[in-house]
């Protein structure tokens, strides 16, 4: 519990609606609510991916950022040309830290930036003979790569170029693959349709390019990981996990992927989905197709992790089964010291956490194995179903929030006074001026992996890190401190 | 004419899934739902409901369908 009863929470967010007219705070008193864990239906409680209100401060990102910045760019053998000016893909160059084996420039190009830097000539004469020519330069500088994603920005969409005809051409020629994918940032309410499309797109132009080929040898313990992306290392510390349990990861969606991978998991057993919010897409469509069955999982704490990795091999014989209690009693002493160090140290301490995709409540069960409790949480850019799987994660009448704003985010912490917040590097300044121990969860400032039990070792490392650190209790100015604490320093002095 | 997924999830009921919003009901009711016709006026657990054109036998699951919002002729 946070402290505050359903009333408190209920009067605290219309407090903080007031200062909007009346048509933006009737909009947004739909996307605030109170947990109720009874609910089946998040929808009964909270309004999700709709447009944001024009005006109020918003953290989302576009289609491209979706679909480049997070489902294709982590795909390390292919080249992902950001198809429009050049702002796109530099400002999001590298940002989410995907982790990969290669030589970059040689046979890995996923913290590169390739655009083809639209100008005015090309919005008024059509980008698709500079598209092509970008091909081709591609292909003599970097032979090693494995295929092309031409990765539309806005204005592709805008002018109406025919980018599909080009990749088509293009692919015939060099014999490759090339895949347009009409991700254009002024499509849907956030990043979350960038998703969709990019699932979509490897659906069309990827993954059924083996459905012929025999020459795979399957095993009965093929899995893939499905929306990891390796963000510090994540996918590489589920990854033995499922290795050691006696599985076979046949794939890496998308982080430290290879196209090759891709294209061969329509022969995998069971499809792994971590990230449920970008990658459903396509495990619905193998479910469909291919007849792979697909589960969630969650790799955040020990507690979870165990259980998901139970429930991973409940789809395995007893080999796996067996395999499974003999690697989580190996871990066991590990995290069970992790615990005995950190817990007494961030026992109770309260988090509120605004974040995307599957992290506002994936990361509760790691918290909650550090005695640490979340009292509020919220997704940036999630669905009915993602608030669906989150009301039975929180508390009773702990905070949720779809889409806030950063005003209203500000206003809650005042009032919630939570211990430490983790959210993304556009909050990450305000909170830590306003005294609050803060985290980028986004993509785990700058630390990690967070999966696994070798993570969750770094995660309460971290957490202990930032919540105790001595800094927070020098923010006031000497002059400005209370008697009291003057004493306590004169005592100790 | 919004495209659905119809899908049995783990407790045995049939889903119906609306990819373009996003949103996965129970069903509840299914007009037809034997060996030789399936299909037909489809309810789901919010309340709405929609029509499938039936088929000559049960599908295969999961399965990709357009579906009619009832009423819509």
């Amino acid at each position: 519990m946070s402290g505050m009863s359903r009333e408190e929470v209920e009067s605290l967010i219309q407090e903080v609606l007031e200062v909007y007219p009346e048509k933006a705070r009737k909009d947004r008193a739909k996307h605030l609510s109170p947990n109720d864990p009874s609910l089946e239906q998040s929808k009964k409680c909270i309004t999700s991916n709709k447009k944001s209100q024009p005006g109020l401060m918003t953290i989302r990102g576009c289609a491209y950022a979706g679909s480049k910045g997070v489902v294709w760019g982590p795909i390390k053998d292919m080249i992902h040309i950001s198809h429009g000016p050049v702002g796109c893909g530099q400002y999001s160059r590298a940002g989410r830290r995907n982790y990969y084996i290669g030589t970059t420039g040689v046979n890995a190009f996923v913290t590169m930036n390739f655009t083809s830097d639209f100008q005015e000539k090309d919005i008024v004469f059509g980008g698709d003979k500079k598209l092509a020519k970008l091909i081709d330069e591609v292909e003599t500088l970097f032979p090693l790569n494995k295929g092309i994603s031409v990765q539309s920005e806005c204005p592709i969409g805008l002018i109406g170029d025919d980018i599909e005809a080009v990749s088509k051409k293009k692919a015939a020629e060099y014999d490759t693959t090339v895949v347009p994918v009409r991700c254009e940032g002024f499509r849907g309410v956030s990043q979350s349709l960038g998703h969709h499309i990019a699932n979509d797109a490897i659906r069309d132009w990827v993954l059924d390019k083996r459905d012929d080929d025999t020459s795979f040898q399957a095993t009965p313990y093929d899995v893939s990981i499905i929306g990891d992306y390796n963000i510090g290392g994540d996918a590489w510390s589920s990854r033995i996990l499922l290795e050691e349990m006696g599985l076979r990861v046949v794939a890496q969606w998308s982080g430290d992927g290879t196209i090759a991978e891709m294209e061969l998991t329509p022969k995998v057993k069971l499809n792994l989905v971590h990230c449920y919010r970008s990658m459903n897409y396509i495990s619905r469509h193998m479910e469909e197709k291919y007849g792979i069955p697909w589960m969630e999982y969650n790799f955040f704490g020990p507690t979870k992790t165990a259980e998901s990795m139970r429930a991973i091999a409940a789809h395995f014989d007893d080999h796996i089964k067996q395999k499974c209690e003999e690697v989580i009693a190996k871990y066991q002493p590990q995290w069970e010291a992790v615990i005995a160090k950190f817990r007494p140290r961030l026992e109770g301490k309260r988090v509120m956490l605004y974040v995307g995709g599957l992290r506002p409540r994936h990361v509760i069960g790691s918290y909650e194995d550090l005695g640490m409790e979340v009292v509020g949480t919220g997704y940036e850019f999630g669905h009915n179903d993602d608030y669906d799987r989150t009301l039975k994660e929180m508390g009773n009448a702990t905070l949720l929030y779809d889409d806030v704003t950063g005003y209203e985010f500000e206003e809650f912490v005042k009032k919630v006074k939570p211990d430490l917040i983790g959210s993304g590097i556009k909050e990450k300044y305000i909170f830590q001026k306003m005294g609050v121990p803060f985290r980028q969860m986004h993509s785990w400032d700058y630390s990690g992996p967070y999966h696994g039990f070798d993570g969750f070792a770094i995660f309460a490392r971290d957490m202990d890190m930032t919540l105790n650190n001595p800094c927070w209790k020098k923010l006031r100015a000497p002059w400005q401190k209370t008697e009291e604490s003057v004493e306590k320093v004169a005592a100790s002095a | 004419m919004p495209s659905v997924m119809i899908s049995r999830n783990k407790n045995g009921q049939l889903t119906f899934y609306i990819a373009k919003k996003d949103q996965e009901e129970i069903i509840v009711s299914l007009e037809h739902d034997s060996p030789e016709r399936w299909g037909g006026e489809v309810a789901l657990a919010d309340g709405s409901s929609y029509y499938l054109e039936p088929l000559p036998a049960p599908p295969k699951l999961p399965i990709t369908l357009r579906a009619k919002r009832a009423g819509e002729g």
